[in-house]
């Protein structure tokens, strides 16, 4: 077990393109860190830089204090789960998890025996040993590319997309599995993904990679309530944050639907009529009639015509489309097009309680929690509302959790 | 109906030809002019000519000896070579391939009586060395076509595991790609082996005694009962017994070379 440092990495290719730019992150001994992005972020390219399949072309790779910038992949220590599992066809399952431990000469057959049949209890594979990988389903052979990670005593665990190919149902339960497994050997983990569920629900902390760049490196709950600017806020979270034209007006702000004081913080970092891009997360709403009293106060209360609803039992979303101006409807664009997802219209997705009955194509009477609403300066992306004292809070809890785990009592048993 | 009546008419016209020879090898002595597709009296005879000949068993033992060397050499290089090939960026890899594609282009026979004089000069003539290294320079680019082409559908995840998993990069060759490049090593041997066995042209022009004259050149050299007669029926034995090692190949290979060894390597 080990510590990964990367100072300033940088992959740059033969043409010029460079995929990782100026990356330095920490990953502490025995933490769970998440690699995310769109794809071409350059987030597959850091892991296997880490693993040692690809150069760095500059900057320093250190792993549990030494510098493997020049080290092969078999001299690093580490293991890895590949998106396509690469298990080895023409082995039986038993030999694909041994295989590691086969090419070390020096490991007796009996501590062979041994050890695979321990990895592979705990992945649930003792009944599969004398099979081939084709004769498995893609969950079993996911566990065996795991029992392969596990089965040496290795400095860091690193995961390239290792659910994207399973079914929605059995990645949700090969995603607890990895999390108990990871708890249970607290091993240092990087797990690269695309899929926000994994991202939020897996990881410590969670690295946001934008075209090479390093946005944020923070909790996953720091990344949804303070995000650093507009990208990170539409990346994480699902659906996406509504981004709307709020227009300065003196000491007001004028969005779509609503009207609002402009908040304390933003007051002396922009100018009367400037446009900024309010940000405003689909559980941020609700539909006023079924809404607390208490709560009533803290935000403001609009009336808007519905476009199309979705009840999916548990809640409810509600489409609100609006007019954008051209210049926040490209800015919209772009960054939907950053994102991968298509530009759509411009509309406000809010998610209302499972009870409304708010028809189609009727007005409704809508509150928004304006006091968790971000401002982002439309040309920088820049986050001009974030509270570096909330956010300094949040990190310090995930701090504690982090210490808790690995100070825990059973940690010492492994 | 169609489909069926085409594939009849298809397999007949391959295997009329095969069948009359072996009909052909059947019949002893002037029994071949009895104007009817099968014998009168099925007999041994012409077998029992053939191998009483040393002409023919020699012949037989340098096509089998010479076969064996050359496929074994040819398999060993092009999968080394097929390999860098196939992963490695090196200057010059194009080249290689066009030079290779080029060799294949030459007529044989053009090249055979240039070999002819330089052989004679340097003294490979009328050796099994002489007719290897030909052989090799035909068959090494097929081969190499044919496994480069194999070890491209080999994801390179399994590489990249093999050594993430602790192998050197020859262990990683040794121990995951080989395997599973097993059926195109196979079909490399085979479409070796068939070339080298059935090769005319070099075996008639680069050898003079029985030193190192393969089956197809001795077969010219046979003699009938008398000077007038010709020996069709001892040729058709001989070759008979030649082509059955072709067949057993392909009958004991045939699933190997099919058999998608790569299933179940990733998704699916």
């Amino acid at each position: 077990m080990a510590a990964i440092e990367m100072r300033n990495i940088v992959k740059e290719y033969g043409d010029g393109f460079k995929a990782v730019n100026d990356v330095s992150l920490d990953i502490a001994d025995g933490e769970f860190m998440i690699l995310v992005g769109p794809s071409g972020c350059g987030k597959s390219t850091l892991l296997r830089m880490i693993v040692g399949l690809e150069d760095i072309t500059s900057g320093d790779m250190v792993i549990g204090g030494n510098r493997v910038n020049e080290k092969a992949p078999r001299d690093r220590n580490l293991s890895m789960v590949f998106q396509n599992y690469a298990l080895y066809p023409h082995l039986t399952v038993f030999e694909n998890i041994a295989f590691p431990l086969r090419l070390q000469k020096r490991i007796a057959e009996d501590e062979v025996q041994r050890r695979v049949k321990e990895a592979a209890a705990m992945l649930e594979l003792n009944e599969h040993l004398d099979r081939k990988p084709a004769n498995l389903s893609g969950g079993q052979r996911q566990r065996v590319a795991m029992g392969r990670a596990i089965v040496r005593h290795v400095d860091a665990f690193l995961f390239d997309e290792p659910l994207s190919n399973l079914d929605a149902k059995l990645r949700g339960q090969m995603r607890t599995e990895i999390s108990r497994m990871q708890r249970r050997l607290g091993t240092t983990t990087v797990y690269v993904t695309h899929d926000q569920t994994e991202a939020m629900t897996l990881g410590d902390r969670v690295a946001v990679l934008r075209r090479g760049f390093l946005q944020q490196v923070a909790s996953p709950r720091e990344l949804y309530e303070q995000p650093v600017n507009m990208f990170v806020a539409g990346f994480i979270g699902s659906p996406p944050m509504n981004f709307l034209p709020a227009v300065v007006a003196g000491s007001r702000l004028q969005l779509p639907f609503l009207e609002l004081d402009l908040p304390a913080g933003v007051t002396g970092k922009v100018a009367d009529g400037q446009l900024l891009i309010a940000g405003m997360r689909p559980d941020h709403f609700e539909d006023a009639r079924l809404l607390d009293p208490a709560k009533r106060a803290k935000g403001e209360v609009f009336r808007a015509r519905v476009d199309v609803t979705e009840w999916l039992g548990d809640s409810q979303y509600a489409y609100i489309p609006f007019e954008a101006n051209a210049e926040v409807a490209k800015q919209l664009a772009d960054l939907a097009a950053e994102l991968d997802s298509e530009a759509l219209r411009s509309q406000l997705i809010v998610k209302i309680d499972a009870m409304s009955r708010l028809r189609e194509n009727h007005e409704g009477e809508f509150w928004a929690d304006t006091s968790r609403m971000h401002l982002f300066d439309p040309r920088t992306g820049e986050n001009l509302t974030r509270d570096e004292a909330a956010a300094a809070d949040l990190a310090r809890l995930e701090q504690d959790d982090f210490r808790d785990r690995i100070d825990a009592p059973d940690a010492a048993a492994r | 109906m169609f489909w069926i009546v085409g594939a009849i008419l298809i397999i007949a016209y391959a295997i009329i030809p095969v069948l009359w020879i072996v009909s052909l090898s059947f019949k002893e002595g002037d029994d071949i002019t009895n104007k009817s597709f099968l014998p009168t009296v099925w007999s041994w005879e012409n077998y029992r000519t053939v191998f009483a000949s040393d002409l023919f068993t020699t012949a037989l033992r340098n096509s089998i000896g010479m076969s064996l060397i050359a496929t074994t050499i040819s398999v060993v290089l092009a999968t080394l070579a097929a390999y860098a090939i196939s992963r490695l960026n090196f200057p010059g890899k194009r080249l290689v391939l066009g030079v290779a594609l080029a060799i294949t282009v030459f007529p044989v026979i053009a090249i055979a009586t240039p070999l002819f004089n330089l052989w004679r000069t340097i003294g490979l003539y009328d050796t099994w060395l002489g007719l290897i290294i030909p052989y090799l320079s035909y068959s090494l680019p097929l081969s190499v076509y044919v496994l480069a082409a194999f070890f491209r559908e080999i994801p390179w995840e399994m590489e990249q595991a093999a050594q993430v998993d602790g192998a050197t990069a020859w262990q990683a060759f040794r121990r995951v790609i080989v395997p599973l490049a097993a059926p195109g090593v196979f079909t490399a041997a085979i479409l070796t082996f068939f070339a080298v066995w059935n090769d005319f042209v070099f075996g008639i022009t680069l050898t003079s005694s029985e030193a190192a004259r393969p089956v197809p050149a001795a077969l010219a050299f046979f003699q009938g009962a008398s000077q007038f007669s010709q020996p069709t029926a001892p040729i058709a034995a001989a070759a008979v017994v030649v082509t059955i090692p072709v067949v057993v190949l392909v009958l004991l290979f045939q699933r190997k070379i099919v058999a998608g060894l790569t299933n179940g390597a990733v998704k699916g």
